[in-house]
Order: structure tokens, then C-alpha cells, then sequence
């Protein structure tokens, strides 16, 4: 798991502004106030300081290194300034698989937040009657997502396995399939009644294996949303002889779509910087390679380290401009419902 | 069809329907769990000859899984006792480290008015929203620059920055309950800002504090990118995260005992998290309310 991936929700999902306290006006209001600030700077500086050391210079940092010719050995002799150029950017804009990786990254991106608040959305309503150990069964949802991300990886990679993986064993036994399916190694395409979708079986693979790790996170808030609805609207509409969809159309699903839009950003940002989970399952391979991935492979394995820098800008770029329309589009229609 | 049939159909359609959701939410959630236990447990021949048993044989329970993946290299094992230690002192260290900066962070960004307390926690949040990979580039190139790559200490500092931001802002949600007043009845009777945090609204903060505390080990515990980018090299230092991936490509190790590393990698955060459910679920949701 990511850092970021992992971040607690509810972080962004409040409103940054608080009620102001009313203070009423007294003597020594200044000193005080003077006081309140100065312990308030003593009180933040560690924080800000080691935020600004390790996130925000190497954020500038990274900038910088994206115009230069930066590799792992002439690493020493690097510095903030440099000889700047947009070499990188035109190398990397152009080399072969930079727009494939791109668009893996979008569909991987997509399609995995629409399978994680899918499924969140459906564990939500299922658990939403009460039974006897209805506690239990929520805590159970939210193991995947608390797992480490290798152990989780591994476990799947095993069970998946074309030779003694559990999975291709009952698929081949039970469920009648001619072969075992290589399911983190086959790049080939999947095609729906003859369609081709340019969306290899590995990648359909990761996309579910995000859908699967990533449902709790979509789980927790839809359900904290659906405890708030107010049962009187359902009662209401249960003597107005709604139908359980009906009810599920008209008024439940609208309270929520407050909550799932807040989720698609949030899950939306988190799976286009994923870097862990197709790393591990697939280490990029047969139409898996996102851009995160394809970053470590500059940075590692051709060590170049200025072209790493280069991609990692534009993917952060398209991120920010992706968001922003969103934000654009659903931003205002958000505040009215 | 009057719209009462309609819907006694779909009351029993979902009536029927809830079950076998349910059970196959359970069954996704905790099948691959249940597997890794079993496949530790089971030689692998026993594996490569009927990998669809889904239980173990009893007479075939295999606890030397256990003992090759924690003996030490020169004992023939896989050393993952000294990738435990490793993954402790991190995470420990980063829990109290991160602790000690965002407790009287939260604290000011919620009581006390100075200038740019607000943008500060906006800047502190974006942090969240940056691909960790963009920033791995620049740390890996400074702390290879300063020798600290392939230390602890190194994996330590980066940690505590990134989870700083999210620990000040779980923290002052909290602060942000607890009544000012308080604080203020203590000013009265003589004690100082400082003084007041520090006997009135800390030991009151204790709850957040505990489940902040947890929130930030199994981050720790649970990386995997900058430990991957610092200290693959250097086997000495691998966390159990990073040990089991580096393993998990070689075809020296059987996977069984792999299973049985996933599973030490995996059992303290379960057990944590389900010791503290109901406090993290709480926290990972604290606002959601509002939507």
C-alpha cells in the first residue's frame, strides 16, 4: 500500500473551515493573540519543517531534474542548476509505449475505481439491514484493505497460478474451461463477441484485483452515508407503495451520489498513481505497464534519471488536469445535491 | 401487474439475493487468507499434487514453513526474524516520531489563530494527492547523494514526512471537539497555553491518539515503494514487505514457505485491526457525513 493510497478518508471528504469561536472582546486581547501566534509557529515548525525538507523541495527538486540530463552515474555531479532543456520531455513524449502506458494507466484508473465503489455500493447495501453479527461481517470487508499490499499480492499471484493455483484448478475442473488461464501473464487481448478491446487479460486481472482491495475504502463511507439517511423518507415512500428500487432510485441513491462523487475523485487520484499492486502482480508485463511503473523502469533498471523525472511530471500534469474538469463539470451540481 | 405484486417480487428477490451476496463478499474477503494459512501449513509436493484440497491433511501439517522462513540465512533459512526487527524499528520509530511532530501540530492548526494556519493544512493535504513515485525520484536521488540510502534512518524520516500531514489532520478533528473552555478554566487558575495542552487537552485526546498511533504502523508496516527504492540492495535491512517481494521471484524458495512469511507479514496487522476496529473505522470515516 501506497502512503498516499492509504491516507484515512475523511481527510478530504470535511471542509476545511471551521466554525469560527467566538471570542468576546477583553483586555489583553493583543498580547494574547501575539502569544496564540507565536506558540502557534513554535507548535507547527517541526511539521512544516520536515514537510518542506522531504516533500516540497524534492517536489521542486524533481522540477529541476526533469530538464536536466541527470543519469545514475553522473549522479554526483548534479546539482539544482544545470543545463536545462527539454530533452526528456521530447525523448519521453516520444518514445514507443509512452502512450500505451498512458492510456493502461486511464482504462486501469477507470475501470478500477468503477469496480471498487461498484462493489462498495453493493456491500453497503447488503449489510444495511441489521442481523446478528452484521459488526463482525463489516470488520470482515475491510481485511483486503487493511492487508499489506505484497502479502495480498503474493496470495493472489499464487491462487491464480496456471500450474497449482486454486483458482485455474476449479475453473478447469468445475467450471469446464479448456486450459488454466495465465492470468498475470497473458497479454492477449480480450474480445467480447468478436470485439476487440484492447484490454489484455492481465490487465483485466489488475483491474479486479484493485476492485477487490479497494472496495472496503468505497464500503466504509457509503455505509457511514446510509446510516444518516433519515428512515423517515423510506417509511414515507414504503406507504406511497414504493418498490424496493424505487426507493433505492428515488431516494436513496440520490443521497448518495454526494458521498460516491467525493469517492470517485479520491479513488480516481489514488489508482492513476498506483505503483504497488501492477508491480508486484505483473511487474508491468503483457499490457500492464501504467506509467508509475514505467517511471521506476527509467529510474532503476535504464537509470536514467531525468527522463524518470520528465514522466513523472506529465503524469502528475494529466492528473491535475483530469481532476480539474471533474471538478469542473460535477463540482457545481455536487454543492446543490 | 398491479405495483403490489411488483413489489412482494422484489422483496423476494432481495430477500433472496442478501444471502448469497453476502456470503460471496465473505468469501472474496477472506478465501485468500484463508488459502495463504492453509498453504503454509502444507508441504509442497503435497501442493503440486492436489492443489485443489481445501483443507490440510492432519496428518500432513507442516510447521517447518515456519522455522525456514524465520532462521537466519546461515541457518539455512530465509532470515525473516531480522526483516521483523527491521519492520518493527520502522514502523515503532515512525509511530513515535510522527507523534511527537503532528500532536502539537494538530493542536495549533486547531486553537491557536496565526497567519497561514489554514493554508498550511491545505499544503500539508495536497501532499496526498501527489504520485508517491514523483517523489520517490528526488529522495532517492538526495539520500544517495548523502549516503543515507539503504539506512533505516533514511526510510524513517521519508516515512514520518508523509504521514505527518494526514496524522495532524485525524488529530486536530479531535482537538477540535474537545471544548476550549476547558483549557480556559485552567488559564484562569494560573497555568500557561502550554501547560493547558499539556494537562487538559492531551490526556483528553488520548483516544485519537491511540488510534492514530495504529493508523500510522500499519502504514509503516505496510509500505512497500520506498522501502523497495532504499534498501533493496542491502538485504541486511529489508522489511518483511520488502523481503517476501524480493523472494516471491525466485524459484529457490517454495511458495510454502513464502505463505508462511505472507502470513507473519500479514497477522499483526489483522490482529491489530481487529483490536481496534472500532475506533479506525471510526476515524477513517470522521466527516463523511457530510458528504
Amino acid at each position: 500500500m501506497t502512503i498516499s493510497g492509504s491516507a484515512p478518508a475523511g481527510a478530504t471528504v470535511e471542509a476545511p473551515d471551521q466554525v469560527p469561536r467566538d471570542r468576546k472582546p477583553q483586555r489583553g486581547r493583543s498580547a494574547r493573540a501575539r502569544d496564540d501566534r507565536r506558540t502557534g509557529y513554535l507548535l507547527i515548525s517541526p511539521t512544516a519543517v520536515i514537510v518542506f525538507a522531504m516533500v516540497i523541495l524534492p517536489i521542486l527538486w524533481t522540477v529541476s531534474l526533469a530538464f536536466q540530463n541527470v543519469r545514475l552515474l553522473n549522479l554526483r555531479r548534479t546539482g539544482f542548476i544545470g543545463d536545462y532543456s527539454l530533452d526528456n520531455f521530447e525523448k519521453v513524449l516520444t518514445s514507443p509505449g509512452f502512450v500505451d502506458a498512458l492510456v493502461t494507466t486511464l482504462v486501469y484508473s477507470v475501470c478500477g475505481t468503477a469496480c471498487a465503489i461498484g462493489l462498495g455500493l453493493v456491500a453497503a447495501l447488503a449489510l444495511r439491514q441489521p442481523f446478528r453479527g452484521r459488526g463482525l461481517v463489516r470488520a470482515c470487508m475491510l481485511v483486503p484493505y487493511v492487508a499489506p499490499v505484497v502479502a495480498a499480492a503474493f496470495v493472489w499471484t499464487t491462487m491464480l497460478n496456471p500450474q497449482f493455483g486454486v483458482v485455474n484448478h476449479y475453473g478447469t475442473s468445475l467450471l469446464g474451461w479448456d486450459e488454466p488461464i495465465a492470468f498475470l501473464s497473458s497479454g492477449e487481448p480480450i474480445s467480447v463477441f468478436g470485439l476487440d478491446l484492447h484490454v489484455s487479460k492481465s490487465l483485466a486481472t489488475v483491474v479486479l484485483f484493485e476492485g477487490w482491495r479497494s472496495f472496503p475504502f468505497a464500503f466504509l463511507f457509503l455505509t457511514a452515508r446510509l446510516q444518516a439517511i433519515p428512515e423517515t423518507l423510506e417509511e414515507a415512500a414504503i406507504v406511497d407503495g414504493a418498490t424496493p428500487t424505487q426507493r433505492f432510485r428515488y431516494i436513496v441513491l440520490p443521497q448518495l451520489l454526494p458521498t460516491i462523487a467525493v469517492l470517485t475523485v479520491l479513488r480516481f487520484i489514488w489508482t492513476f498513481n498506483n505503483f504497488d499492486d501492477i508491480y508486484l502482480l505483473t511487474g508491468g508485463g503483457s499490457g500492464t505497464q501504467v506509467v508509475a511503473v514505467r517511471v521506476y523502469d527509467y529510474l532503476i533498471n535504464r537509470g536514467d534519471i531525468g527522463a524518470a523525472a520528465a514522466q513523472a511530471l506529465v503524469l502528475a500534469a494529466i492528473l491535475a488536469v483530469l481532476v480539474a474538469v471533474y471538478l469542473k463539470l460535477f463540482g457545481r451540481s455536487e454543492e446543490v445535491a | 401487474m398491479s405495483s403490489l405484486s411488483r413489489d412482494a417480487f422484489e422483496r423476494r428477490l432481495f430477500g433472496a439475493l442478501r444471502p448469497l451476496v453476502i456470503g460471496f463478499l465473505l468469501l472474496i474477503c477472506l478465501f485468500p487468507f484463508y488459502y495463504m494459512v492453509l498453504l503454509s501449513f502444507r508441504p509442497l509436493d503435497a501442493v503440486l499434487q492436489d492443489p485443489g484440497a481445501l483443507w490440510p491433511d492432519l496428518g500432513d501439517i507442516d510447521f517447518g514453513t515456519y522455522r525456514d522462513v524465520l532462521a537466519s540465512q546461515s541457518d539455512g533459512g530465509q532470515g525473516f526474524l531480522s526483516f521483523i526487527k527491521n519492520s518493527f524499528l520502522v514502523a515503532i520509530g515512525t509511530v513515535v516520531l510522527t507523534l511527537l511532530v503532528s500532536i502539537p501540530g494538530a493542536y495549533a492548526v486547531s486553537r491557536l489563530e496565526f497567519f497561514g494556519r489554514r493554508q498550511i493544512s491545505a499544503v500539508f493535504l495536497g501532499v496526498y494527492f501527489f504520485p508517491a513515485i514523483l517523489l520517490a525520484i528526488p529522495l532517492f536521488v538526495f539520500f544517495t547523494r548523502i549516503e543515507q540510502r539503504g539506512t533505516l534512518t533514511g526510510l524513517l524520516v521519508v516515512y514520518v514526512a508523509q504521514v505527518a500531514a494526514v496524522s495532524i489532520y485525524m488529530l486536530r478533528n479531535y482537538f477540535d471537539t474537545i471544548p476550549a473552555s476547558l483549557e480556559e478554566a485552567a488559564e484562569i487558575d494560573g497555568c500557561t497555553r502550554i501547560q493547558a495542552m499539556w494537562h487538559i487537552s492531551l490526556p483528553l485526546a488520548m483516544p485519537a491518539i491511540a488510534s492514530n498511533a495504529l493508523f500510522i504502523f500499519m502504514i509503516a508496516w505496510n509500505e512497500f515503494l520506498f522501502a523497495l527504492l532504499f534498501l533493496v540492495e542491502n538485504r541486511d535491512k529489508w522489511t518483511v514487505s520488502l523481503g517476501l517481494s524480493q523472494l516471491a521471484g525466485s524459484i529457490e524458495v517454495p511458495t510454502t514457505v513464502l505463505m508462511a512469511g505472507s502470513v507473519i507479514l500479514t497477522l499483526p496487522i489483522i490482529v491489530l485491526f481487529f483490536l481496534s476496529e472500532r475506533w479506525l473505522a471510526g476515524g477513517l470515516t470522521a466527516g463523511a457525513e457530510k458528504g
